[in-house]
């Protein structure tokens, strides 16, 4: 990258089990509002608006019509990113490079107390071969899990701990839907959802937003005093069939991170990262997922919780926020996950502040057993 | 300093109504493959992929997870965009983006669309916010059909009018090997004579629902020029939207709103130099669900006066052998796989660039094209092409 892209302010709504109150794009302003208040910028001086949606969570078809007039999109530039939100961040960040755009708005608005949950996902698997069998995220994610432990001897108990840790960490966030103090054994008797993934061990259903500004480097620092710079971000696809997969693998995963870390100069992710925010619906998936980002190595997640490393006050906090366990749409998570990072680079995180966290990774998930990976990391400089 | 982008590769399926020969992935194989082998290139190539669609029009969520092998996409980056009819376009500006800003050097830009396996109009019916505007949306024949009385009732422009737009995309479909209705249309009666679905837009005046994909491959400068004997630059985009429900969406009976289309077509001219849009420009890939909108595409895009579109029509300037040919690939009317049809336009305006467009080839010779994208609350994405920079 020849030119540094900055994140001016971020924006979060508090995360909600049902906003009935607020339709999306009321609910898109109140994070929008405050990233323009924070910046001094109105809604004229967005050069580009990127939302993120999905239309079949939406229940309508172009889920971006309806928010137009709260991203400024009147009679401007705006377009919407159908995958995980820090795609969106991706989006824009593309926008900026290529010196088409400067200020940019993205925003994602998710609403998942209007639809059903499990109809949508199924609508996601193979019309033909898969869908029949009426499969969801969950039941996919349970055969995952499974394989998962079974391959390295994961135990319920190391699951359980990202639950506790996780949970816990939200009671310090400002924004988190369902923080708890909790114990292992709560996780482990809470009701049984999809062998072996308990209710303690799935994100709650969740109504939220979150907004976010980029500018090329000069603009950013007009902007605001604390930019926080994108130093490296990348995506992946796995393959779709869930047999063309070992489900105790995350490829994809890997290989984001890989590209994202060459671009941002990182080596050592364990030593060299501060903080980091990732996506994780189930609790397994913190621990698959750690290995992917290679803060351990492959089937050590579970040792990896088990160390405390990923604590607060560990050698490299996870989810300092709460993660996707304390409350967070799909769709809004990886975005989120920017903004929490973003907080922490800025030391604005409040009681869930990292302290000194020069650089941050944050990490979005899309799909069946995360089959769509997206990483991004952030630095202060 | 961003990277210039051209198109170094293009391809796209045969569209038809149903396809229940493949799967949605199958189908977009096709045109990857094409497109792969249009650029001399194999998937190894390609570092990143861009899909658009609407995934309520096939039913299927998150479509472009399906098949990551047959659509391109294994173990590569990439995320799809969706902005209802415009998607196929929005995916070429974020393509472009990609590229120009420097993150890949060569991406693979997919529109498709499989119309067989969903309802598209039940789709759009549920597009407005359920709280006050679900009765206020009647999907696209209605909307079209308020464009259509609107231009008759102010334009000066007749039925036959109407159906000489349909006799000229008619000609150029029957031409193009992968276009969706060839009817072989002879007289303007045959299409005054199709029924009514919204009076005064006939069916023959409107465009089918079609399945089909259109992938182009995007590289950066030197990779172009080393790739291709015919790199065709991307010199400009531009989109705009804006909020829906406002009174002139797509027909305008105030005469006082601002279309979109003309605030995209004043950037995008002013960016580039173009002071008259018929002389500056060769040739243009309209988005036009129906030839009512088509004529006042013409006006819009200033290729004349207002209330005049009609007249080129007469004159038969927009024919393939004309001046200024619009669609000579047959159009959105007589092709329409909604995600993909954007992506045809900027396809269909790289292959006349090239010489390359077959039977539809234009005679004079096209240095700069305009593509033009249509959808949701009437939003315009342009993508302006030339030979050389």
């Amino acid at each position: 990258m020849t030119e540094r892209v900055g994140i001016c302010a971020v924006a979060q709504t508090k995360y909600s089990p049902e906003r009935e109150d607020a339709y999306e794009g009321e609910l898109a302003y109140e994070a929008i509002k405050q990233v323009l208040e924070e910046t001094g910028l109105t809604l004229s001086d967005v050069d580009s608006a990127v939302s993120c949606s999905q239309d079949f969570w939406d229940g309508r078809t172009i889920s971006n019509m309806n928010i137009q007039p709260f991203v400024g999109a009147h009679l401007s530039h705006e377009d919407k990113v159908a995958e995980d939100g820090l795609n969106a961040v991706y989006c824009g960040m593309a926008q900026v490079l290529s010196g088409h755009q400067e200020i940019v708005l993205v925003v994602a608005h998710m609403k998942e107390s209007m639809a059903e949950k499990s109809l949508i996902e199924n609508a996601a698997f193979d019309p033909i071969t898969m869908r029949q069998l009426g499969m969801d995220f969950l039941s996919a994610a349970a055969l995952q899990a499974k394989r998962y432990m079974y391959k390295y001897g994961i135990t319920a108990e190391q699951c359980a701990k990202v639950a506790v840790k996780n949970r816990g960490n939200g009671m310090n966030n400002p924004f988190a839907q369902e923080p708890m103090e909790i114990r292992v054994e709560d996780v482990l008797n809470s009701k049984l959802l999809a062998s072996p993934i308990r209710k303690l061990d799935a994100k709650p259903v969740s109504d939220g937003a979150c907004a976010m500004i980029l500018a090329p480097a000069k603009r950013a620092r007009k902007i605001t005093k604390k930019p926080v710079w994108i130093l490296g971000a990348s995506n992946c696809y796995e393959a779709h069939y869930l047999g063309d997969r070992d489900l105790a693998d995350c490829a994809a995963l890997t290989q984001a991170a890989r590209k994202a870390y060459s671009m941002a100069g990182i080596r050592n992710p364990l030593r060299e990262i501060d903080v980091a925010e990732i996506s994780e619906e189930f609790t397994y998936q913190e621990l698959l997922w750690t290995e992917g980002l290679g803060f351990c190595d492959r089937g050590e997640g579970g040792k990896l919780v088990d160390s405390g490393k990923t604590r607060m006050g560990g050698k490299l906090p996870v989810n300092p926020s709460g993660g996707l366990l304390s409350g967070n749409p799909n769709g809004v998570a990886g975005m989120a996950r920017v903004a929490e990072a973003v907080l922490q680079l800025r030391g604005q995180a409040g009681k869930r502040q990292v302290p000194g966290a020069k650089i941050a990774l944050a990490h979005g998930v899309t799909g069946i057993c995360g089959q769509h990976q997206a990483v991004m990391i952030l630095g202060k400089k | 300093m961003p990277n210039r982008v051209a198109i170094v590769g293009i391809g796209q399926t045969r569209h038809q109504n149903t396809r229940l020969d493949v799967t949605l992935p199958e189908m977009i194989n096709e045109a990857v493959r094409a497109a792969l082998a249009d650029a001399e290139l194999s998937l190894k190539d390609i570092e990143a992929v861009f899909t658009s669609s609407m995934e309520t029009f096939e039913g299927i969520y998150l479509p472009d997870h399906g098949g990551a092998a047959e659509i391109g996409t294994y173990m590569k980056p990439g995320f799809k965009v969706g902005t209802g009819g415009t998607s196929g376009a929005s995916v070429v500006v974020e393509g472009f983006s990609m590229v120009s800003g420097g993150l890949y050097d060569l991406a693979l830009v997919i529109g498709f669309e499989k119309q067989d396996c969903g309802e598209t109009t039940a789709a759009i019916t549920a597009a407005a916010t359920p709280i006050w505007g679900k009765g206020a949306v009647t999907g696209a024949i209605g909307e079209f059909a308020k464009q259509a009385l609107s231009y008759l009732e102010t334009s000066g422009a007749k039925e036959e009018h109407a159906a000489m737009v349909r006799l000229k995309a008619d000609r150029g479909a029957c031409l193009n090997e992968y276009s969706h209705l060839k009817l072989g249309l002879k007289s303007i009666d045959e299409v005054l004579q199709s029924g009514y679905l919204v009076w005064p837009l006939r069916m023959l005046d409107f465009c089918p629902q079609s399945s089909g994909a259109c992938a182009l491959i995007f590289a950066e400068e030197k990779k172009a020029k080393k790739i291709s004997k015919k790199p065709v630059w991307i010199a400009d985009v531009e989109v705009v939207h804006q909020e829906p429900f406002r009174a002139g969406t797509f027909g305008d009976p105030t005469g006082k709103e601002t279309y979109t289309q003309h605030v995209a077509c004043e950037r995008l001219y002013k960016r580039n130099g173009i002071t008259k849009p018929m002389k500056d420009i060769d040739m243009a890939e309209l988005y036009e669900p129906s030839n009512w909108e088509e004529m006042s595409l013409y006006e819009h895009f200033h290729f004349c006066e207002k209330n005049e579109g009609w007249k080129l029509v007469e004159q038969g300037v927009t024919e393939i052998e004309g001046a200024f040919p619009v669609n000579p690939s047959g159009g959105v009317i007589a092709t329409n796989p909604i995600g993909a049809t954007p992506t045809i336009r900027v396809a269909e305006a790289a292959l006349q660039i090239r010489g390359d467009a077959g039977g539809h080839q234009v005679p004079k010779d096209i240095k700069t094209a305009l593509a033009t994208a249509l959808g949701g609350p009437n939003w315009t994405v342009l993508t302006l092409l030339k030979r050389s920079l």
